[in-house]
């Protein structure tokens, strides 16, 4: 496929490398490669720290989610004792468990949604303006981007402020709070995790795009294809790997915002409205100091990720890329 | 970066508008830090006026002098740096070596590493502090800043090794050969050789975890629970919330304290960013 070799170029001249033909790779090793344990002991420092920190932590986390584990058992005042899945039908008793995976999954939906179609639409848009234009809106998006999350939260708290706020003011909504309501709360956060995380998605999807033999977009639109005709059936197969990784790598992040909703909502909103599954877990462990249904949180999350992981493979997979 | 410059047909009417949309949405996208940056220099009587103007007359200083006096903010700031460059250069030459060893050489379980290396990069880190938490309290690094860099130098380096395949992948196997042909070791071939022309992608790849560390706000709030001296940014940050009377003006000035070196980091590297993406994102 014309637009998979052509994308694959990209990092050739990244790398700054060498530009002559590569010769055929053979796929037996070569004698020089074959080398015993050096890959291993390079591997090494790697391999320690996921160990130790990555996988250790995961195992543990399933381990406490099955144990009775409080205050008491943390202090070393009480043993902790082995519950089985009592912890997970606690949890899956509790009416509000349900409720905030049910806004988890659908806030992040909101998110990755508005995310994709807003980077997607500002990625064409910077392919038909000239340079200067395209340099101002790269450099916002890119202020957007690198600004942290928790100043991020700040600031768009501080502009939808009801009191000294300028976005008030402007659209005449007065004293109108916007983190009072769980629907304008969420609404709020909504854009603050758009305003940050669409640059990702319009960079990587316009780099893409330019990696595009620009004779094809001709040949489409001499053709008589609208814009959006051109995007439908031409950039968006072509795209494809890469608007697959943008969408897992939003569907992740977003489905685990924890300090916009931290900051924004002040730990969650009013009564536990803003709750989202990662603060939720964390007001659970650390707030009630009840670790072990923290835990469970933490491992339904984790279940749910993995499963957006292996539909991830399977789509790299399908296509035939080599690891 | 070749653009190429004539692009033909789409030169159409639709073009200005095309541009002076691109504007005005670059506008409202700079508009929030612009407001953040404003509102740092207004004094403290215009920022708590209910008739925000979106300039000020007389700028000064009195916010980020509140900031760095009341709070121990530059020892914050300190900290985070360290913190986080920490990580940056540890991650950045773990992951190199990593890199090198799953693109230049062939052995059992490669595969099975890879992709242990990309769901790596999916599990949900703050699920983690949980036991995290218990497993820094074992070994005494509560409330250091080791808590802090060991997660993040971990969590920074699947995304980080994923990332710089494409790079070392990129230098000729040729140019390996002939190292050995003319005598190199291994070893002089690696930093000598093999090191400078990752170099960029190192940059690129750096970026990543220096920003997911320096903005780092759930581990800090859960494992730096007593020691305030200890303290990174956000934490800092947060102070300045008081209930129903928040400081904005301080806020607002640590919060541009807090942007300001990761923008700095950014249009620093900003070209290599997007290359390296492409590098990252053929995968």
């Amino acid at each position: 496929m014309t637009a998979n070799t052509t994308v694959r170029k990209a990092p050739v001249s990244g790398a700054g490398g060498g530009t002559q033909a590569r010769p055929p790779r053979r796929r037996p090793a070569s004698p020089v490669r074959r080398s015993g344990w050096t890959p291993w002991l390079y591997l090494l420092p790697a391999l320690v720290l996921l160990g130790g920190l990555l996988v250790y932590p995961i195992y543990q986390l399933g381990l406490i989610s099955f144990l009775e584990y409080t205050q008491a058992q943390v202090s070393g005042g009480e043993p902790t004792t082995f519950q089985g899945f009592g912890n997970y039908a606690t949890l899956f008793r509790d009416s509000q468990f349900w409720q905030v995976l049910l806004a988890t999954v659908l806030f992040a939906a909101a998110c990755v949604l508005a995310t994709l179609s807003v980077g997607c639409a500002l990625a064409v848009l910077l392919t038909r303006i000239r340079a200067l234009p395209r340099l101002a809106l790269m450099m916002a998006a890119l202020g957007a981007w690198a600004t942290p999350a928790i100043t991020g939260s700040t600031v768009w708290v501080f502009l939808f402020d009801p009191d000294f706020g300028p976005v008030n003011k402007v659209l005449g909504l007065g004293d109108f709070s916007w983190t009072y309501g769980r629907y304008s709360a969420f609404a709020l956060v909504l854009l603050e995790v758009l305003w940050c995380s669409f640059p990702f998605v319009m960079v990587t999807v316009y780099a893409g795009i330019r990696a595009i033999p620009t004779e094809v977009l001709e040949a489409a639109s001499l053709d008589g294809a609208s814009q959006w005709r051109i995007w439908r059936s031409v950039m968006a197969p072509m795209l494809r790997p890469i608007l697959i990784v943008v969408t897992i790598q939003s569907i992740i992040w977003d489905f685990k915002v924890f300090t916009q909703i931290y900051v924004m909502t002040n730990g969650g909103g009013i009564a536990g409205q803003n709750l989202v599954l990662n603060v939720y877990a964390y007001q659970k462990a650390f707030a009630s100091s009840q670790y072990s249904l923290g835990s469970a949180i933490g491992v339904v999350m984790l279940v749910i990720l993995l499963a957006v992981t292996l539909v991830y493979l399977r789509l790299v997979r399908r296509q035939g890329e080599e690891l | 970066m070749s653009t190429p410059t004539t692009r033909p047909r789409i030169r159409r009417p639709g073009r200005l508008a095309a541009e002076a949309a691109a504007f005005l949405i670059a506008a409202a996208v700079a508009f929030p830090l612009y407001w953040m940056v404003l509102s740092a220099l207004k004094p403290a009587g215009e920022i708590q006026s209910t008739h925000a103007r979106p300039w000020t007359l007389s700028p000064s200083l009195d916010s980020f002098r509140r900031v760095f006096e009341q709070q121990d903010f530059g020892r914050y700031f300190l900290n985070s740096l360290l913190v986080a460059g920490t990580v940056v250069l540890a991650s950045a030459l773990i992951a190199f070596l990593a890199a090198t060893a799953v693109t230049r050489f062939r052995f059992r379980f490669r595969t099975t590493l890879l992709i242990m290396f990309l769901v790596a990069q999916m599990v949900p880190v703050e699920a983690l502090t949980i036991p995290l938490f218990f497993l820094m309290r074992d070994f005494g690094q509560l409330n250091s800043l080791g808590s802090l860099i060991l997660p993040h130098l971990a969590f920074s380096l699947p995304f980080a090794i994923w990332m710089l395949r494409g790079f070392v992948k990129a230098v000729p196997e040729a140019l390996e050969e002939a190292a050995y042909i003319d005598g190199a070791s291994r070893t002089r071939f690696l930093w000598q050789i093999l090191f400078p022309l990752v170099f960029p992608g190192l940059v690129a790849t750096s970026v990543f975890s220096f920003i997911s560390t320096w903005n780092d706000f759930l581990f800090a709030k859960s494992f730096l629970i007593s020691d305030t001296s200890q303290s990174t940014l956000p934490m800092a940050l947060l102070v300045f919330f008081k209930p129903d009377e928040n400081d904005w003006g301080g806020i607002m000035a640590a919060s541009t304290v807090m942007t300001v070196p990761v923008l700095v980091f950014f249009v620093l590297v900003q070209r290599r960013l997007v290359s390296g993406l492409g590098g990252a994102v053929k995968d």
